[in-house]
């Protein structure tokens, strides 16, 4: 997608209004609905742009650069016929590329016939196949109770000033494909790594360069940058060419690729401020009555199908605008995936790392790809039980802070203990342990036979006497 | 059979605008563009039309030309819909996955039902015989089980002069002749039905069976009647998919259609690999046979997922023609009510709450409408029963949909967050959440149990609604402040929170309670109740109740005793009786 690629189409010079990114050009005749434009300024410069709406004889042009330099009469407009396609193929890798899909990584452009539309198409139901394998990260808050498959998007929840930047980099460091508990460790399957960043600072995709770098996965990484002071309107187009290349060798390259789309909200901002431009009747708190559809469309170019063993596997990360989870971001993007990893501000503060807040994060598909003959037989059973022992904990602490630890019940005090050591002892490990299931699961039941044997109801009564390791002598 | 009615001038999104005939209907089906890809005519002005398109209209030009059809929006009935999987305007997924691969191309045009496949009709009626709409005019087994009904279309009616013998037909074949008035028309087993016109009936019959679901916290605490309708909103992550499934898998309902409208693709794929293995205890055969599938992800067009509910509830109202029970569900209404707001949107209607038109709540309440246990007009008895996802922003049930539904469903399943992130599942709040058929489904339970199902349920909600007024002293003062009678209530509410409102979907001897089995448990708990509560009073401290060994055996029966064997339950109030009679002697004296 070279600048200076020329192609057939008509030109209309001169445009007849300019408000924002927003061009309205008139005189053009069959003029097709999300075409391409080629917009040329009155140097010669060249941006992209493209049809928003048609009407009888004008269209509404959004320019992904912005109309900065622009002029009503020393504009041309050439209209190229086709939907916004990016070259793809399995050398993008290990390459860096502008929000657009252009290498800004001083290569050349990559050598392929093979161009795709960015905005993809539904995968049918039906083509499908449903995720069952899970991804070991290492991770003992993701593996243990929300787990993470192929073929999932689970998006990080996080706020300003809180690391999900190195959790997510932690994630593509060690993922590897989940064993049975006990089955040796071995040289795990590589994910090929897809990373999009929408408006975010130069410093973050930094980070995430070196820390690819520093891994060595820097030659299976495409990066694709729209950062901080580049275009918000590019920022609409980054995911979808971020996509549009794991698609590529997700299914027809059979490769298994994670996606981590980097900051979400700024992408919804900049989607909002392209619908207030138009005049569009917004939802709520200005978002356009379409996001929900709009963000669908990105997420779900996540799964497996049929046709290929390759897989994409979606890691969005959003932070909450003032930490509010009923924010139309993250609230839109919860009912859209599957799950969600939420990192909680107080855990931060206790200096825990990774600062996940356990109770409001959740799994969807972790029913499917735990248990018998995948981690372990009582996996299913020995979350449930953390959660809710966990979830007690809390009522607890809040009683505690009204008539005082001392006043508590021996049955209270001990689930006061337990969510301590939870926090520090499951929760909490450092940014490069890379904890085996068997391991999470043995932490786990080190910490539930800190409680009565009683308090135990979503564990079996086998269970309890194959890994209770509590000195509870009440049966 | 399609000429050229108009030509595109404006294209935004899923929505066209097209000058040309002034003869185009009103909701009448177009073919848009060289693709003739499928719209539907929203409004007219002049000899302006406004098409709402259901595919992707990305590269369609202005100056395209429009074709009319001459029909409205319809699906297609006859034998053959179950175990289908449909997009929203009922074209089926799997024929276009065979025909363009993994991806859903636009410009696919399909029967909706298979035309080859051959059934084996018997007539159920003779030549001479005065049919009127609706009337059974053969049978063919649709699967093994399921015998579908042969119905005259409800607007025809007249005298049968030909009918097919016993044999094999194709749904185009003709299988019977209708003299209709001077006219006669040839019948075959498919009929169309415009999705938008609810199919009729001769009378509504009072709901007062419920549709047992097999769910503790639905049949037991908040009963849904056959016919009736039920809502349940809840924020995400609370667990709306899996209570739809679990009732898609369990209700004694002998059709089911699902709706999976602006969802998740996974779910659908979930439904479709796991419904062929799982068996329909009433009839023994795999649930897919009882099943049709409406999946209109959230990344196919947005005007499909507003048709999806139409052509779901139309299937469900056929069904319903034949005398059965027929359960919707439609998972989630809220992406509809969204796709009207947007297409209301780019049609620049004057907004009312939240973006929503203000012909969401008519909308809302025609759809919650078509539900009912009806008298056929062949005189059989059918139910349409629909259960309604809703999804609201942020969790908040103040908003337009969750308000609006809530006017026009008499049972609400509120979903709350904080019980699905302890791991409380189904999270349905028994304190938000109500039935309004308690009244009318007692008499059935009476008959099936022999027991007084709703005194024991009211007792139940008692103290469930007390333990929330002690909680919140507890939360003040901590539990020790509280006289052991009081604590006795917190006791038995436990035992009814995690023995009974918990229900684990994915295993299997708790998934499905039997309603037999349903009564026994809560029997059992008040039994506990009663017994412990007349032991405390007598001075016995609330610890040795609670340490009782039973305790957790009734914690647990959900999942040790199978619905084959209730007898276990005797034993537990054996034990009840033997631990609390020892009690009971110590503190008596």
């Amino acid at each position: 997608m070279s600048e200076v690629t020329v192609q057939g189409g008509q030109e209309v010079v001169g445009v007849a209004r300019i408000e924002g990114p927003i061009l309205v050009v008139e005189g053009g005749t069959n003029v097709s609905y999300d075409e391409v434009v080629e917009i040329q300024d009155s140097r010669g410069q060249l941006r992209r742009g493209r049809v928003l709406e048609v009407g009888e004889g004008y269209a509404v042009i959004q320019a992904f650069a912005g109309s900065t330099g622009l002029s009503i009469d020393g504009t041309r407009v050439r209209f190229l016929g086709t939907t916004l396609h990016i070259p793809v193929a399995e050398e993008m890798l290990g390459r860096i590329f502008d929000g657009l899909g252009n290498p800004i990584d001083g290569g050349p452009e990559p050598l392929t016939d093979h161009y795709a539309d960015v905005n993809g198409q539904p995968i049918n139901p039906t083509a499908r196949i449903y995720p069952r394998d899970y991804i070991q990260t290492g991770i003992s808050t993701i593996d243990g109770v929300n787990t993470l498959l192929r073929g999932q998007k689970l998006p990080l929840f996080s706020g300003a000033g809180m690391p999900h930047d190195q959790l997510a980099a932690q994630i593509v460091r060690q993922a590897t494909l989940g064993k049975l508990a006990g089955a040796p460790q071995t040289e795990g399957e590589e994910f090929a790594i897809v990373f999009a960043a929408m408006g975010v600072k130069n410093d973050v995709a930094e980070y995430f360069r070196r820390s690819f770098t520093e891994s060595g996965a820097l030659t299976r990484v495409a990066m694709f940058l729209n950062l901080a002071d580049d275009p918000p309107v590019e920022r609409i187009v980054t995911p979808r060419a971020a996509l549009t290349l794991a698609e590529y060798l997700a299914y027809e390259r059979e490769m298994h690729v994670l996606v981590v789309l980097t900051d979400m909200t700024n992408y919804g901002e900049a989607l909002r401020q392209i619908s207030n431009v138009r005049g569009e009747v917004p939802s709520r708190k200005g978002y356009p009555g379409y996001l929900y559809s709009d963000l669908a469309s990105m997420y779900e170019r996540t799964g497996r199908i049929r046709t290929s063993k390759g897989s994409i596997t979606q890691i969005p990360i959003l932070t909450m605008p003032n930490d509010d989870i009923t924010h139309p971001m993250p609230d839109l993007t919860g009912y859209i995936t599957e799950g969600q990893i939420v990192l909680g501000r107080e855990l931060n503060f206790a200096g825990i790392y990774p600062p996940v807040a356990v109770l409001p994060s959740l799994s969807r598909l972790m029913k499917d790809g735990i248990g018998k003959n995948r981690t372990r037989d009582d996996h299913p059973r020995w979350g449930a039980q953390l959660y809710a022992a966990y979830a007690r904990t809390q009522d607890v602490r809040a009683l505690a802070s009204v008539i005082g630890e001392e006043e508590l019940s021996d049955v209270d005090q001990k689930y006061l203990k337990f969510g301590r050591a939870f926090e520090r002892e499951f929760v909490n490990q450092s940014f490069t342990e890379n904890r085996t299931i068997e391991r999470t699961l043995e932490i786990g039941w080190k910490l539930l036979s800190m409680l009565p044997k009683k308090e135990l109801t979503r564990v079996t009564l086998d269970e309890i006497a194959q890994y209770y390791k509590g000195d509870d002598a009440s049966s | 059979m399609s000429d050229q009615v108009g030509t595109i001038t404006w294209i935004s999104g899923p929505v066209v605008r097209a000058r040309g005939s002034r003869h185009v209907g009103m909701l009448e089906l177009v073919q848009v563009g060289e693709d003739r890809l499928v719209g539907e005519v929203i409004g007219l002005k002049g000899d302006q039309m406004t098409i709402q398109v259901y595919e992707e209209t990305a590269g369609m030009q202005t100056g395209a030309p429009v074709f009319g059809t001459g029909l409205p929006l319809s699906v297609e009935l006859g034998p053959g819909l179950i175990q289908s999987i449909y997009d929203g305007v009922q074209r089926p997924l799997p024929l276009i996955e065979a025909a363009m691969g993994s991806f859903i191309n636009r410009g696919a045009h399909f029967d909706s039902i298979n035309r080859e496949k051959k059934w084996k009709f018997t007539p159920k009626v003779k030549v001479g015989d005065a049919v009127k709409g609706g009337a059974i005019l053969g049978v063919v087994m649709e699967t093994e089980t399921l015998e579908h009904r042969v119905m005259l279309n409800p607007d025809d009616s007249g005298t049968i002069t030909w009918v097919a013998p016993v044999g094999e037909y194709t749904v185009a074949d003709t299988i019977a002749k209708l003299k209709m008035g001077k006219e006669e028309k040839t019948i075959t087993m498919l009929q169309r039905w415009p999705v938008r016109r609810a199919r009729p009936f001769t009378n509504r019959r009072p709901a007062n069976i419920p549709l047992i679901t097999g769910q503790r916290i639905l049949d037991t605490f908040f009963p849904v009647a056959k016919g009736g309708a039920a809502g349940i909103p809840g924020p995400f992550g609370s667990g709306k998919t899996v209570t739809q499934h679990s009732i898609a898998k369990w209700a004694d309902a002998e059709i089911i259609v699902y709706i999976g409208c602006g969802e998740r693709g996974n779910e659908m794929t979930e439904v479709l690999q796991e419904f062929p293995h799982l068996v329909d205890p009433r009839t023994g055969r795999p649930l897919m046979e009882r099943t049709v599938l409406i999946a209109n992800t959230s990344n196919m067009p947005v005007a499909a997922r507003e048709a999806s509910i139409y052509t779901g509830i139309t299937i469900a109202e056929y069904y319903r023609d034949m005398g059965y029970h027929v359960a919707l569900m439609a998972d989630s209404t809220s992406r509809w009510a969204e796709a009207l707001r947007e297409v209301s949107g780019r049609l620049e209607e004057m907004p009312a709450e939240e973006g929503y038109p203000a012909y969401l709540a008519g909308r809302l309440a025609e759809f919650y409408e078509r539900a009912g246990y009806v008298n056929n007009l062949n005189d059989t008895q059918g139910s349409v029963s629909i259960v309604g996802a809703v999804s609201p922003p942020g969790g908040d049930f103040s908003e337009p949909v969750t308000q609006h539904t809530k006017r026009f469903i008499r049972c609400f399943w509120a979903l709350d967050k904080s019980l699905a992130s302890a791991r409380h599942f189904p999270a349905i709040n028994w304190l938000d959440s109500y039935s309004e058929y308690l009244e009318d489904v007692a008499g059935w339970w009476r008959e099936k149990t022999g027991k007084d199902w709703l005194t024991m349920r009211n007792r139940a909600m008692e103290l469930l609604s007390e333990e929330s007024r002690l909680s919140q002293i507890v939360k003040l003062v901590g539990p020790d402040a509280l006289p052991y009678t009081e604590r006795m209530v917190l006791e038995t509410t436990r035992l009814i929170r995690e023995g009974l409102l918990q229900q684990n979907a994915t295993e299997t001897v708790d998934a499905f309670s039997s309603v037999e089995k349903q009564i026994r448990m809560l029997e059992l708990v008040l039994y506990f109740h009663e017994r412990g509560m007349a032991i405390v009073k007598r001075g016995a401290p609330i610890n040795l109740i609670h340490d009782l060994p039973v305790v957790d055996t009734i914690i647990r029966a959900k999942s040790t005793v199978t619905n084959e064997e209730l007898h276990k339950f005797d034993d537990i109030q054996k034990q009840i009786d033997q631990q609390m009679g020892q009690l009971d002697a110590e503190y008596r004296s």
